[in-house]
């Protein structure tokens, strides 16, 4: 399943969406970055809560397929601004992390690349 | 859900709080931000966080969560454990990550806590 | 309604002060935890009890965290709940700034330990039915957050009643 898909079928809101058709290989929640860099996997989708810069710059080191921000308050111009430049996908939600975790662990179980 | 059935589903082990595992919950929330969990706007959920630290157990006092399961197999040292045990709070670890944790008790029915909105808070 | 000074009505019914020392990460939570007891053990109503802690909870952290020590006071009157912070510095700039969601200037080791989502303030202010933030930049920081135990005078807890 691709980025665009895993958008629409959880109804995310894209802030900066550069490339839709990455492939989402699993999802991955933290709100620490050491965590994210240390645990995280290529492809996957990381859920936080964390909205600042250097979120984009763990998501673009560790090859994630997309970032999902927890609900919050709207992220600073200059991080969707980076996230476009740095080629990452960023898209929010309203939901919390254990609600997005949840449907996109329903969501990815559902389809061929069930374990 | 009760608490021993959350045990169960994330083979989890239950560091404190055995004789509270009849405790029923219906809605988790997963968090390492404390502030996120302070906005909780609702009782008696369950606190899945990757935080060991005593802080952590605090949050769920002050929130009045009905216990704290512990990802990814990090386990607090034994202050916070005991501190946890006087405050009737039930600690679980689970050797899974946050995602899978709340993948499986969401698809096992756990609902979210609903959070104060961020619109709230403007003006 | 909407008072922005509570009159002093009601009678005195317990006041305690505690210290915060500048940097006490692992004690955090710990004076809310104790102010919680204290008003369960006076028998505060749990509505009151719940937003007085998590309005202490978060200034206890900001404490810690960004300033070079301060004290909590905490007031149980007949008719409301009263805390005090203040601290030795370095004081806030910019008021409303530091009152926006998502705002912080938390260090990356604070962030690692859970703390730096920026919501703490406005946590703070929207559990306080009257909340007043004053600042003195070089020389502290002082917060006054009152939450009334009656309900007619209470803030609602749904969508934000107040302009
Ligand atoms: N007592 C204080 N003295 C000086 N600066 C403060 C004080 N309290 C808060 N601040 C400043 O205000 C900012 C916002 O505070 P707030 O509590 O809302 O968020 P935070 O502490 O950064 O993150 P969170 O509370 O969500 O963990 C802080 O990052 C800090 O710069
Ligand atoms: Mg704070």
């Amino acid at each position: 399943m691709n980025a665009r898909e895993v958008a629409r079928a959880l109804g995310l809101e894209a802030v900066a969406f550069p490339h839709p058709e990455a492939e989402v290989e699993g999802g991955f929640c933290s709100d620490l970055l050491s965590r994210a860099m240390a645990e995280a996997s290529p492809g996957e989708a990381w859920i936080t809560y964390q909205r600042h810069l250097n979120v984009v710059a763990v998501a673009k080191l560790k090859e994630l397929s997309m970032v999902i921000l927890a609900r919050g308050p709207e992220p600073e111009p200059e991080v969707a601004a980076r996230a476009e430049e740095e080629g990452v996908n960023l898209l929010r939600s309203g939901a919390g992390m254990f609600e997005l975790a949840g449907r996109l662990y329903t969501l990815l179980s559902r389809g061929p690349r069930n374990r | 859900m009760r608490l021993c059935e959350v045990a169960e589903l994330t083979q989890a082990e239950v560091l404190t709080g055995k004789e509270l595992l009849d405790r029923e919950v219906d809605k988790g929330c997963g968090a390492d931000l404390l502030s996120d969990v302070l906005s909780v706007v609702e009782e008696n959920f369950l606190l899945i966080t990757g935080m060991v630290t005593p802080q952590a157990v605090r949050v769920a006092e002050v929130m009045n969560a009905a216990a704290v399961l512990i990802v990814r197999g990090k386990c607090p040292q034994d202050p916070v454990i005991a501190y946890a045990d006087e405050a009737g709070i039930p600690l679980l670890a689970t050797q899974k990550g946050m995602f899978e944790t709340c993948g499986l008790l969401y698809s096992r029915g756990l609902r979210p806590t609903r959070f104060r909105r961020v619109s709230e808070y403007a003006g | 309604m909407s008072p922005s000074t509570p009159a002093k009505r009601g009678r005195l019914l317990y006041r305690r002060t505690f210290y915060v020392p500048a940097g006490a990460i692992a004690d955090v939570g710990a004076v809310s935890t104790q102010v919680r007891r204290i008003l369960r053990g006076l028998g505060v109503e749990p509505e009151v009890v719940r937003r007085v802690s998590i309005i202490c909870f978060e200034g206890e952290t900001n404490i810690a965290i960004f300033t070079k020590g301060g004290r909590i006071t905490l007031m149980v009157w007949e008719d409301r709940v009263e805390l005090f912070f203040s601290d030795s510095g370095p004081g806030i700039e910019d008021l409303e700034l530091v009152r926006r969601p998502g705002y912080s200037t938390a260090p990356d080791w604070a962030r690692e330990l859970g703390f730096g989502a920026g919501m703490g303030i406005p946590n703070m202010e929207k559990n306080a039915d009257v909340f007043v933030l004053r600042s003195r930049p070089g020389k502290g920081t002082a917060i006054r957050a009152t939450v009334w135990r009656s309900r007619d005078e209470r803030k609602g807890s749904g969508a934000g009643t107040r302009a």
